[in-house]
């Protein structure tokens, strides 16, 4: 402890030992790694892999990617939280070492945030967004597939430091000067640094991609205001992506300079300000809780519109309101930070701001109510996310604007009421909603219906199981429990309801893995979705077969109002012939594959690799392999091919609908 | 993506065939104002507030620099959304910058 930095980075080994738990990981790796290397090897699927998911560029199979992804990450950081958990469910508990806990806070709030729910709500971008709007691909479809790839290879970065090198322990925030190199040595911090810089390059590039495919690629007559709702909080969400992202950068490469370079610019000495990273790590944080909840809104709305089959109530107010919190999110960043002490002038403005955030909240909330309100209900999986979503929300959002009040804020501060409030949001707000997209369009994904009784029995056991977690902590807030204790003393009067939060925390483990079994046995016992649009929906994907040819639309639709597919099945409903204007097929236009995407990642990877073990020979040859890549895109000139009318012909009539 | 917005892009791509030179401009502009600030701020070549200024105005020239070279904004088919775009960017940027240095004061107890 007492050696100098570049000493005590020597000593560290190469590989974490002396924790059980880690060497039951490393075997767990190395044999999950060895069934599926023998997997394809045996089934000879290596050709299958590299042809149809490395090298696509289709959206529809990187949202796929983009949601096991996800899935899995949701795994890894609700492992995290068990542990977590379990060491603070009772008092005195040895069941984690100081160290191992800080591990575990850091990685499950990174991993939450930037694994989990960032590739959560791509994955319904790229699911949704170009069938929505009648598109056959995003606006980039290569870089699309570099977003993805740069992605997955941020996140495993991210999570070999569990195994190579040691966990980043500087909190999901990673504050300096906690996190400068002499107070936090080792390849720890270098990874988290590492690992969002490389992620947030593919998140800034699918901000660039969506925001253009759907300012440009809407099918003829889909004006802005005939978007489905979920189009348009992707837009509040691409641009709330492309202006706050450039701050995270900002912030993570002066800190990495820092640390590698011994620069000071959040050193306590030599003219640094370490206040300067909360600031711009705030600059970009507040945002990025807007960018995945508005997707979670959009999902809403479509789902509350669909299951109480009535057009959305307010869609104006709406578009408005995502907006208006688009535009707010730049103005509240401070309430992360009141503590700091910026002074009660600056503490006033950010306290309002933070608070007129309600306004266009709540008037979404009514909206949805009104779209409920004299529907015809039907209460299937992703109605049922959205009816539990709104309490959640409210009671979040309430203790939102209790956390607003600057001087309250003093007392709530970094204790778990904090840790209950974003909990609730963030879960609430995010997790409810991406499950409900996930039920929602699965049938669209891959043909299938998920079972609705395993369905049911995961929503009420995760949400039951959210209460019981963290209703009690708002209550050991308020009772002085601070956040990232790792152990508590016996008498402290915190004891039950940590235990009962404990077991809460457990019910929500249970219902992912029933939310597993349920995936398993709807595909041994498939309900097979025939007809293309299971739950009578409305907009433009559900007129498509499920799953979609990987062209999307045979004919581009043209669109004359709002909610197209429903005005269409509707003008069916009286009689009128909508096959009057059926034009005949074209030749159609797409991308080619390309392996370079993936192997540009790889290429960042390494290099990341070598930062972060401070090998400058590897960072540098990764950096040339990146060099390289974008060297040869840039003078390729064979990049998409046409579809012949034929080959469509064949595929419409394969899905019957010729 | 239809066929007839392909071809309008294609031709969009047609504008510039050849080499890149307003790139290579572009890069080698941003690069001597990003060195000058660093030298500027390292030499301590002028005065506090003056020198505060300075790097100011040179990040403002390295947004013109990024919007003129990279970002194609004079280009435009259809609606004009950079337009949009910029207003929004104009308030965001001014929005960050202003409240930092706003944050960044401590109520006057600390200077910059």
């Amino acid at each position: 402890m007492h050696l100098p930095g570049y000493v005590n980075n020597v000593a560290t080994p190469f590989f974490v030992t002396g924790d059980p738990m880690i060497y039951a990981s490393d075997v767990l790796i190395v044999l999950t790694l060895v069934a599926i290397v023998f997997v394809l090897t045996y089934f000879k699927k290596w050709g299958w892999l590299w042809r149809e998911w490395i090298t696509t560029v289709d959206h529809k199979k990187i949202g796929i990617m983009y949601l096991i992804a996800a899935l899995l990450m949701l795994f890894r950081g609700g492992v995290d939280a068990m542990l977590m958990r379990t060491q603070l469910a009772l008092p005195n508990m040895r069941f984690l070492e100081a160290e191992h806990y800080d591990q575990i806070f850091t990685t499950h709030g990174t991993i939450m945030i930037l694994f989990m729910a960032m590739p959560f709500i791509f994955a319904m971008f790229n699911i949704a967004v170009p069938l929505q709007i009648g598109a056959r691909d995003v606006a980039f479809p290569y870089l699309n597939a570099i977003s993805f790839w740069l992605f997955f290879f941020g996140a495993l970065l991210l999570n070999l430091s569990f195994v190579i090198g040691g966990s980043p322990d500087g909190g999901w925030t990673s504050y300096p000067p906690l996190t400068e190199w002499p107070t936090d040595p080792g390849p720890g911090e270098n990874f988290y640094l590492l690992a969002l810089q490389i992620s947030g390059i593919g998140s800034m590039a699918t901000g660039i991609n969506f925001l253009v495919t759907i300012l440009k690629m809407r099918a003829p007559g889909m004006t802005l205001m005939r978007m489905p709702m979920f189009c348009w909080s992707v837009v509040g969400a691409s641009i709330l992506i492309i202006f706050s992202f450039p701050a995270l950068t900002v912030a993570l490469a002066l800190l990495m300079i820092d640390r590698l370079f011994g620069a000071h610019f959040f050193t306590m000495l030599q003219g640094g300000n370490p206040m300067m990273y909360v600031n711009l790590f705030w600059v970009w944080g507040h945002p990025e809780v807007y960018i995945v909840v508005l997707p979670a809104f959009g999902i809403f709305s479509e789902v509350v519109a669909t299951f109480s089959r009535k057009r959305l109530f307010g869609y104006a107010s709406m578009v408005a309101s995502i907006m208006a919190i688009a535009v707010i999110s730049y103005l509240v960043w401070l309430h992360h930070f009141f503590t700091m002490g910026a002074g009660p002038g600056v503490n006033s403005f950010f306290a309002i701001s933070t608070m007129s955030v309600g306004i266009p909240t709540g008037v979404k909330v009514f909206n949805w109510l009104f779209t409920m309100y004299q529907g015809r209900i039907r209460l299937k999986l992703p109605m049922l996310w959205a009816i539990g979503f709104i309490p959640n929300f409210a009671i979040g959002g309430a203790t939102g604007v209790m956390l607003a009040v600057a001087p309250g804020d003093y007392q709530y501060h970094n204790s778990y009421f904090l840790i209950a409030h974003f909990h609730q949001v963030l879960i609430g707000g995010v997790v409810y909603g991406m499950l409900a997209g996930m039920y929602y369009w699965w049938p669209k994904m891959f043909g299938i219906i998920l079972n609705e009784r395993i369905g049911r029995w995961a929503f009420w056991v995760f949400n039951i199981g959210f209460y019981v977690c963290f209703l009690p902590q708002y209550e050991l807030g308020f009772m002085g429990m601070t956040r990232r204790i790792y152990v508590y003393p016996a008498g402290m009067g915190w004891t039950a309801l940590n235990l009962i939060s404990t077991i809460g925390a457990y019910l929500m483990g249970i219902a992912f893995v029933l939310i597993v079994w349920q995936v398993l046995y709807s595909i041994r016992f498939p309900e097979r979705d025939v007809t293309g649009d299971p739950w009578d929906g409305r907009t433009l994907e559900w007129s498509l077969p499920s799953p979609a040819p990987h062209y999307n639309f045979a004919r581009i639709p043209t669109v004359t109002a709002r909610d197209a597919w429903w005005a269409e099945k509707e003008a069916r409903r009286r009689g009128e012939d909508v096959q009057k204007e059926l034009r005949p097929l074209e030749p159609i236009h797409m991308p080619n594959n390309s392996g370079r995407p993936f192997i540009l990642s790889v290429c960042f990877f390494i290099g990341g690799f070598g930062l972060v073990f401070e090998w400058y020979w590897l960072a540098i040859l990764g950096g040339l392999g990146v060099m390289l890549c974008l060297l040869l895109r840039s003078l390729e000139t064979n990049t998409d091919h046409y579809i012949p009318v034929e080959e469509i012909r064949r595929t419409e009539a394969a899905l019957g609908r010729l | 993506m239809s066929s007839e917005h392909h071809e309008e892009l294609r031709g969009f791509h047609g504008i510039h065939r050849g080499f890149p030179w307003s790139h290579v401009v572009g890069l080698v502009v941003s690069l001597v104002l990003t060195f000058a600030a660093l030298w500027l701020v390292q030499a301590h070549a002028m005065p506090h507030g003056l020198l505060l200024a300075v790097i100011l105005v040179l990040a403002v020239l390295q947004i013109v620099v990024q919007l003129f070279f990279f970002m194609h904004f004079l280009e435009s088919y259809g609606p004009r959304y950079h337009v949009t775009s910029l207003a929004l960017a104009f308030v965001f940027t001014v929005c960050i910058i202003a409240g930092s240095l706003w944050i960044m004061t401590f109520g006057g107890e600390q200077t910059y």
